[in-house]
């Protein structure tokens, strides 16, 4: 990695200057009040470097992730761009990467995005023009070769430090490292993880991840997320593609008083935090407090990560 | 094949409301290999109208004719005696069928019976499932034979997404995730290099996105 | 409707209702003369076109009798029948008419005594769900390629 920043976000100088980095997440509202998101961003402020704004999440209609991520820049925070290629064409979405790069945007994430299926519009039309790595490589051949997907020169290149997703826990396992290959083949700066609570397969992924010599490649954000209650760790369990519960997790949620529950589920997050931190290839922590943003304080706080560093 | 399923009988009885003759056209092609609009189901679809009118006093001839293949002039001519009998033509085509018919008996309502579903195959007798878009550049050779266009429930040329669990898609867990299928057959064919080079954006003009298409063979023109 | 006389018509297989039929004639078993019997060589034979043709002429109801599951003269033909026949109720309940017009029943050729008593039942099953709207003479114009 080189002495040159890529766009000099926050998010990039913390990760390069070598300190654990934090991230958070911030779904936008289903509506046009700017105030919602002002209210969640005072929950969040400087308890993390960078937060995600979520696209359209679930395939949910939401305020759009760029004007959100302006909105949250107005608070003094720093987003990151969550785009999705369920819902744009390679037209829109270098005309958005653009648009983002010019509001001061200054990170993304690529995501394929959740299948309309999921959401409250399942007559839409999906586009999955490009995947998440052909994304990857779109916004990376914006940046360092300031051309369009066309080959045409681009006048006034986005300067975005690219994310992407890894989820190490779908199926089939065994690619599952050597498609986080991919995306740093198509030339990702970081990655946050799907939410890991089965530690030890986390692990077996990382030595892939680490033998590959990737992490050297890629900052690496492990994806963290609390339960709020033994009821939503069932749901995670049994209802979320791609997510691995283990039984000792479920077991020590159930096991807990109703009213301890919330308390434990941030205790097991901190647990998983202090692992993190002791996992080699591991860059930082990216902390998704669904709709329980007031907690992201509190477990970077427990997890010893505040102040976040000024840089 | 091309793969139809016949509309909700109230749909197609809504289309004839006011039609007291009709021809009932079936397809010798795709449609009657996948048991939805060939002889037997032109016979099925007739006699079914045939009570529902004669139910409400409102009875409704029909003339029972299968066709050949109703994407081709040379057959879609031979309903012409046919259709000069009557007011308007049910055709249990898929669509390419229908619009045959509807550019070459100008004055007469054709009428679609079946919904165009999808390009595939039978995976056991009355039992077919989609395995080909259309999308004009075949990449099977690098997917070891499994189309992630069609199959993959978000096309993603360099799957799978986080979402396939136990080698089902997200999306429905009858679903077989194409990327597991893709990867096991790239796997016992040993060309798992293959997965790992980025499979590179896609050109869609080659798609219905470049607009409709044609085919021509040059030496067949005049 | 106390003189209402249904017309039932029922396809029976060669190797099983149809000798069953016959034995309860030589065991001089009583049941109703509502019945026309087709002769099929096996139940497998059935479509849904013979089906539907029936109710088209006016039958008030439609019976496919094949041997037991398991005993099929040709294996598997009552197996072909049986979806046929549940497919063609929902055809005719398309139409209007009530799925339970049509039935596919099982037997051997010794069930003499349970060919008449399906026989009987099913006749009075027609009786209270009345004629069928379409018991009248029914001219078609058929050009069927």
């Amino acid at each position: 990695m080189s002495d040159e920043f890529k766009s000099g976000s926050k998010l990039e100088k913390v990760l390069k200057s070598g300190q654990f980095a934090v991230t958070g997440e911030c779904g936008p509202p289903r509506g046009a009040d700017a105030e919602v998101i002002r209210k969640k961003c005072s929950l969040l402020k400087d308890k993390a470097d960078a937060f995600n704004i979520t696209d359209n999440q679930t395939a949910v209609v939401r305020m759009s992730s760029i004007s959100s991520a302006v909105i949250m820049m107005q608070q003094g925070m720093e987003p990151v761009m969550q785009m999705v290629c369920r819902d744009r064409n390679r037209i829109a979405i270098q005309s958005d990467i653009l648009g983002g790069a010019a509001l001061g945007i200054k990170n993304m994430l690529c995501l394929s995005g959740d299948h309309q299926k999921f959401g409250d519009h399942p007559q839409a039309k999906n586009v999955f023009d490009l995947d998440s790595i052909q994304l990857i490589n779109t916004v990376k051949m914006m940046r360092d070769e300031g051309k369009f997907l066309s080959g045409e020169e681009i006048k006034g290149a986005p300067k975005l430090f690219i994310g992407a997703a890894a989820n190490p826990f779908a199926d089939p396992f065994e690619i599952r490292a050597p498609r986080l290959a991919k995306k740093v083949a198509a030339g990702v700066d970081f990655v946050q993880t799907q939410c890991i609570f089965n530690i030890k397969k986390f692990e077996e992924w990382m030595k892939q991840v680490v033998d590959m010599g990737l992490h050297e490649k890629v900052y690496i954000l492990g994806g963290v997320t609390p339960f709020k209650s033994f009821g939503m760790a069932r749901y995670m369990a049994n209802n979320v593609p791609g997510m691995d519960v283990p039984d000792e997790l479920l077991q020590r949620m159930k096991n807990t008083p109703k009213e301890k529950q919330a308390e434990e589920g941030i205790t097991i997050a901190v647990e998983t935090i202090k692992q993190l931190q002791a996992t080699k290839g591991i860059s930082g922590v990216h902390i998704m407090a669904i709709e329980w943003e007031e907690k992201v304080g509190e477990i970077a706080e427990k997890a010893g990560l505040l102040p976040r560093p000024n840089v | 094949m091309v793969i139809g399923e016949r509309k909700p009988f109230d749909e197609i009885m809504k289309m004839l409301e006011g039609v007291k003759k009709i021809a009932v056209m079936g397809c010798g092609g795709c449609v009657t290999v996948c048991l939805t609009g060939g002889h037997d189901e032109v016979r099925v679809l007739s006699s079914q109208l045939r009570m529902a009118r004669d139910k409400e006093g409102n009875p409704i001839e029909i003339i029972e004719k299968t066709l050949e293949r109703q994407c081709d002039p040379e057959y879609v001519e031979q309903a012409e005696g046919t259709a000069s009998e009557v007011e308007a033509i049910l055709s249990m085509a898929c669509g390419a069928g229908v619009q045959f018919m509807a550019e070459r008996y100008k004055d007469l309502p054709i009428y679609p019976a079946l919904n165009t579903t999808f390009v595939g195959g039978s995976k056991k007798e009355g039992y077919y499932v989609e395995r080909c878009q259309t999308c004009g550049e075949c990449k099977l050779y690098f997917t070891g034979g499994i189309c992630p266009i069609a199959r993959c429930s978000k096309s993603l040329l360099n799957g799978p997404c986080g979402g396939s669990t136990n080698g089902k898609c997200e999306i429905d867990p009858d679903i077989d995730c194409a990327w597991q299928l893709i990867l096991d057959r790239l796997k016992s064919l040993n060309q798992m290099d293959r997965y790992s080079s980025m499979m590179p954006i896609n050109d869609w003009r080659t798609n219905r996105d470049g607009g409709p298409r044609k085919m021509i063979r040059e030496d067949f023109q005049r | 409707m106390s003189d209402f006389e249904p017309i039932v018509v029922a396809f029976c297989c060669h190797y099983c209702a149809y000798g069953a039929a016959d034995l309860a004639g030589s065991m001089r078993l009583e049941y109703p003369t509502n019945l026309r019997i087709i002769r099929l060589p096996c139940t497998g034979k059935i479509t849904p076109v013979f089906l539907l043709r029936a109710f088209e002429k006016g039958a008030d109801g439609v019976y496919v009798a094949g041997c037991l599951e398991g005993d099929c003269h040709f294996i598997q033909g009552n197996l072909v029948a049986k979806p046929r026949v549940n497919y063609t109720k929902k055809l005719i309940q398309e139409v209007g008419l009530e799925p339970e017009r049509l039935e596919m029943f099982n037997m051997s050729a010794a069930m003499g005594p349970r060919f008449a008593e399906v026989a009987r039942e099913f006749v009075q099953r027609i009786k209270e769900l009345g004629p069928s709207p379409l018991n009248k003479n029914y001219h078609i114009q058929s050009d069927a390629a």
